[in-house]
């Protein structure tokens, strides 16, 4: 496994109000912690995660208030209007889940969210989210790294991409009874990028249980892609050989393409993506490459042109 | 319904009025919203769809005023479609400064290149500029100053910017163009209505 380093803390940083809030939110959850431990786990939006280890990379950047993170969201299972997941994703029912993880591996096997709650420690990772559309968030996740799930199945040597797989059921997604997309949604990541430490499986944000319009009850994020890289309410994990079809890519091909790094250099047909406005934020500011990721991950690039493989 | 196709001054005068007051309520809700802090998470996006949405109702209401006219004989409807046209025009002037200063912020050389490379904007931005002239030439004066004829001629330029106006929607939309589609259908019939009037027009004169 390749060791990454997280981007250096700035010596001149000042620790933003709404990092210290958080902070004093986690004293506060670690308090109630071990009673909520003892309590059955229900799983509903809002209820906080027990034993969550704390997030120690700090990045210079303030986190996007709850507010924002869950009012202001791209999931065209719950409608295709920036608020409509908030409003509709209440339909969702995400107990019982399972994802089924199978492929090329040696130990295909059925995990249920309970289970999958306990795979690894959670983790909370401050990541910053930048959609294709040149709006970005900064966003307490808390999950595990997705290579802990994938090693519990022994990917075999032909394993070469992920594919995951969101639930299809239009009776609990309303958006699905329109043909936006192909349902179910799919996106697909290359080996090394899927094991890549910082690609999380997420079960949670600011502490909490994960809301439905986030991607309840369990999502993969992936901070140096575009947003839409990162499936929601996952079902299925399929390991393969051939790089899989993704549903934006076969939605538009030509403004779409497999990798969808961040890159402010390709530019897509309908945004510029050399800047972005941070939620919140008045003025533009620039985009980075690989979303300020690239120390940890534009190794995975090395030799290839990012203008075709885009 | 005899009694609908002429209108005292005074009713008229009440029209005009109530029109105007109503043509201010998105104004007035965006507003309301915006004091209040209901724009959602990203207010910007959000002040842009509501008046380049209102800029093509707007639209498609003045290009209403005729066939309507036509249909019904009242021909006091005519009376309206000056304000309503200034009114298509208000909310695009909003929509663009929403796009130059709360968007973009004078970044001219990002504007330039949004409007060399992004085909919605490429599109969008000419429409705007042509509802100018129909602005300014909409005041008793200046209509006959360049008389009637050269006037309605000017004027035609309207349809090509509501065309201009719902491809620019239609393109900007990623994938549900529920929306833009709807603009679309009710422009073909308003345009289409007039085709056979001028068809129509055209054999009873042979």
């Amino acid at each position: 496994m390749t060791t990454y380093k997280l981007p250096p803390i700035q010596p001149s940083e000042i620790t933003p109000r709404d990092l210290f809030y958080n902070r004093r939110k986690f004293m506060q959850l670690a308090a109630g912690a071990s009673l909520t431990a003892l309590l059955p786990q229900t799983g509903f939006a809002g209820e906080p995660l027990a034993g969550v280890t704390k997030s120690t990379d700090r990045l210079i950047d303030e986190l996007t208030p709850l507010k924002d993170i869950t009012s202001y969201n791209n999931f065209y299972e719950f409608g295709t209007g920036k608020e409509d997941p908030a409003k509709n994703a209440g339909s969702l029912k995400t107990r019982p889940w399972t994802i089924t993880v199978e492929g090329e591996v040696n130990k295909s096997k059925v995990f249920d969210m309970e289970e999958l709650l306990k795979l690894a420690p959670l983790e909370e990772r401050i990541y910053r989210l930048r959609c294709v559309e040149a709006w970005s968030m900064v966003i307490p996740w808390v999950g595990y790294s997705l290579a802990a799930l994938l090693k519990q199945v022994e990917p075999t040597s032909k394993a070469k991409f992920v594919e995951c797989i969101s639930l299809h059921d239009p009776e609990q997604m309303a958006g699905q009874k329109s043909p936006t997309l192909n349902w179910p949604y799919k996106e697909g990541l290359r080996m090394d990028e899927a094991m890549h430490p910082l690609t999380l499986l997420a079960v949670g944000l600011y502490g909490e249980v994960l809301p439905n319009q986030n991607g309840a009850p369990i999502r993969v994020v992936v901070p140096w892609k575009y947003g839409f890289k990162s499936a929601k309410s996952i079902v299925k994990i399929r390991l393969v050989e051939k790089m899989p079809l993704s549903s934006w890519v076969e939605a538009n091909p030509q403004e779409y393409g497999f990798y969808s790094n961040v890159n402010p250099a390709v530019d897509h047909a309908r945004w510029t993506q050399a800047k972005e406005r941070r939620i919140g934020d008045f003025l533009k500011r620039p985009t980075l490459p690989f979303n300020g990721y690239g120390e940890q991950v534009a190794a995975l690039y090395a030799g290839m042109d990012l203008t075709k493989d885009f | 319904m005899k009694n609908l196709k002429t209108l005292n001054n005074t009713m008229l005068v009440w029209l005009k009025i109530s029109v105007f007051l109503l043509a201010l309520i998105p104004l007035t809700k965006l507003a309301i919203n915006a004091y209040t802090d209901n724009l959602g998470a990203n207010p910007i996006e959000k002040i842009t769809h509501v008046t380049g949405y209102w800029t093509l109702s707007f639209l498609l209401i003045t290009l209403t005023i005729t066939p309507l006219r036509k249909l019904t004989s009242w021909s006091w409807l005519v009376r309206l479609r000056r304000m309503l046209g200034l009114f298509a025009f208000f909310y695009a002037c909003l929509h663009f400064s929403t796009y130059l200063v709360l968007d973009q912020f004078f970044d001219w050389a990002s504007i330039v290149k949004d409007i060399v490379k992004r085909p919605y904007i490429t599109i969008g931005c000419p429409a705007f500029v042509l509802l100018i002239p129909l602005a300014i030439t909409s005041n008793n004066r200046l209509t006959k100053l360049i008389g009637g004829k050269r006037w309605r001629l000017l004027h035609r330029l309207v349809y090509f910017i509501a065309i201009g106006g719902v491809v620019h929607f239609w393109w900007l939309v990623k994938k549900d163009i529920t929306e833009p589609l709807t603009f679309a259908v009710l422009l073909s019939a308003l345009l289409s209505i007039r085709l056979f009037y001028f068809y129509a027009k055209a054999k009873r004169v042979n």
